[in-house]
């Protein structure tokens, strides 16, 4: 995982290719795991094309052992149907998938985490008046509970990394830092970022600071977090995307920017 | 036994003003051409149930048509916000929104509670979050054999549940498959059921994955209106109209675009046949949305 990089060689990729392509490698060939829409499920895909050809991926659409051709829109998308092993319905594969513990990796992403990892979907500002009224749960909160352990994935900037959340929708470590001393899953494992990766301190469930990917100054992590941000003592250096790996994910983008934009009516 | 009938008069005789209205469909087979017609009918003070309340409910809030939503998950899939429900609940605008929110399992259980005629559902889930303190029909619940503590949500039985499917018998037998979301429960809980269809064929022959078939005694009203389903799609029918998921986000994210969208599409169209016509002439470059 180390490797010294200059803070003036300028990369042949962008922060969002090094988060994705770093997020893609937490999954293990074999996994079972449930994916949020978004930045998850490109970075899952992209395990599937690459080291992990067995990752089995399940969206709360009911899609099982799904095998899309380009990225879904939506965790609904016809693509994921006709390539699933099964289609279950949605109550059938919170309670008997998710709930019942077939579960290896939850994959998330929020609009909001603060340092027990603790993620926020629902509101910025006060319940009652919201200054932004977000999505909300979704699937989330039942996912960050029941899968053996859970990756987040989010962009990291001062207003997404808080000390507090304005709204607890799924359940990291709990306000406090110790929730899951009571529960069958692990809690989150790692929060990847476009600047590095944080894991939480075995001790105090804390996110630290645990690897920077190359060419970025901690001065800047820290920066934008918004609480003060425990650094590990051995921080490694993220290792930069390879070529064959940044040549899928473009790959992958392009087939599924053009099957996004070509939409033709069934009969006219 | 199902009535097989038109699309207006169904919702004409069945949706009221004040209802607690299901239209589910998760990302497949959204009842849109149903969605259009309850605008154009112009009920008001509707309870709106909906995981995903998606464009359908986008526009039904925009429209004036709800009251309440009680959903999980209020988003454009893949693209953002839906800007018509945001308006509602940060601006009240076009009117109040009063909200009831849970979680996907839990918004799941709820129907299944429906319709196995229990008062609650049971599930693992809620702990640690804010969302109990904010939902009501969210509790918990002791397991008299371990101990447990779970969570507990109320039963779900909407006056009216509305589908969109791909097939229907002539007897009033519906065929649905591919992704088929919480439609099975949603219908079994409700009161009356209008289900859409394709297309209406001498007989069901399975045709895809994880095929549900609801029996006509369970469905009051069957509608044949082929591609009612648009933007979303139906497997085996019609692909999802990616591109019109994405343009949503600047029709609805300005008020006067939005009230010339529903002008035009909705009330400027007597059903879902010239709706269709209208999307294909725009597609054709005949004036866009926007």
């Amino acid at each position: 995982m180390t490797r010294t990089v200059s803070a003036t060689e300028t990369p042949s990729y962008s922060s969002d290719e090094m988060m994705t392509v770093t997020a893609g490698r937490q999954l293990r060939d074999g996994a079972v795991c449930f994916v949020g829409i978004g930045l998850p499920s490109e970075a899952a895909n992209l395990a599937r094309l690459t080291h992990a050809p067995n990752l089995v991926l399940i969206y709360e659409s009911g899609t099982i052992g799904t095998t899309p051709r380009v990225l879904p829109l939506s965790i609904g998308d016809g693509e994921l149907a006709e390539t699933a092993v099964s289609v279950v319905g949605v109550p059938e594969v919170f309670s008997y998938w998710l709930q019942g513990g077939r579960i290896d990796v939850g994959f998330l992403s929020a609009a909001q985490i603060d340092k027990y990892a603790n993620l926020n979907s629902t509101v910025i500002g006060p319940y009652g008046r919201p200054r932004v009224r977000l999505p909300g749960a979704g699937g989330a909160p039942e996912i960050a509970s029941a899968a053996g352990e859970v990756l987040v994935m989010l962009r990291h900037q001062r207003r997404t990394f808080v000390e507090r959340v304005d709204f607890l929708t799924s359940v990291g470590f709990g306000r406090n830092g110790g929730s899951w001393s009571r529960s069958a899953s692990a809690g989150p494992a790692a929060v990847i970022t476009n600047l590095g990766v944080l894991r939480p301190d075995p001790d105090t469930n804390e996110l630290m600071l645990s690897s920077i990917h190359p060419g970025v100054e901690v001065s800047k992590v820290l920066e934008e977090t918004g609480w003060t941000l425990k650094v590990a003592d051995e921080l490694a250096v993220t290792e930069p995307p390879t070529d064959l790996e940044l040549w899928t994910l473009r790959d992958l983008q392009r087939r599924t920017r053009e099957a996004h934009q070509s939409w033709k009516p069934a009969s006219v | 036994m199902a009535e097989i009938t038109t699309l207006a008069e169904a919702v004409g005789e069945l949706i009221h003003d004040g209802d607690v209205v299901a239209m589910e469909g998760f990302t497949h087979l959204i009842p849109f051409a149903a969605g259009h017609e309850v605008i154009r009918q112009r009920r008001r003070d509707l309870t709106l149930c909906r995981l995903t309340p998606d464009l359908i409910y986008d526009q039904l809030i925009g429209a004036g048509c709800a009251r309440k939503l009680i959903f999980s998950w209020g988003g454009n899939p893949g693209v953002g916000s839906l800007h018509r429900f945001r308006d509602a609940v940060e601006n009240g605008s076009p009117r109040s929104l009063e909200i009831e929110e849970h979680s996907h399992a839990g918004m799941a259980a709820r129907y299944a509670a429906g319709a196995a005629g229990l008062p609650l559902g049971v599930l693992r889930a809620y702990a640690g979050t804010d969302l109990p303190a904010q939902t009501k029909s969210i509790s918990t619940i002791t397991c008299p054999f371990t101990g447990e503590e779970l969570a507990a949500v109320a039963a779900l039985r909407p006056n009216v549940t509305v589908i969109h499917a791909q097939q229907a018998d002539r007897k009033g037998n519906v065929a649905l498959w591919g992704i088929t979301g919480v439609q099975k429960e949603a219908v079994l809980a409700a009161g009356a059921v209008i289900i859409t269809v394709e297309e209406v064929v001498d007989e069901l022959v399975p045709r895809g994955p994880n095929q549900v078939v609801l029996p006509s005694f369970v469905v009051t009203a069957v509608a044949p209106v082929p591609q009612g389903c648009h933007p979303s799609y139906a497997m085996g029918y019609s692909s999802r109209d990616n591109r019109f998921y994405l343009e949503w986000d600047g029709i609805s994210g300005d008020r006067q675009v939005f009230d010339e969208w529903l002008r035009r599409f909705v009330y400027g169209t007597s059903d879902h046949v010239e709706y269709m016509e209208l999307v294909h002439k725009t597609r054709a470059g005949m004036g866009g949305y926007d």
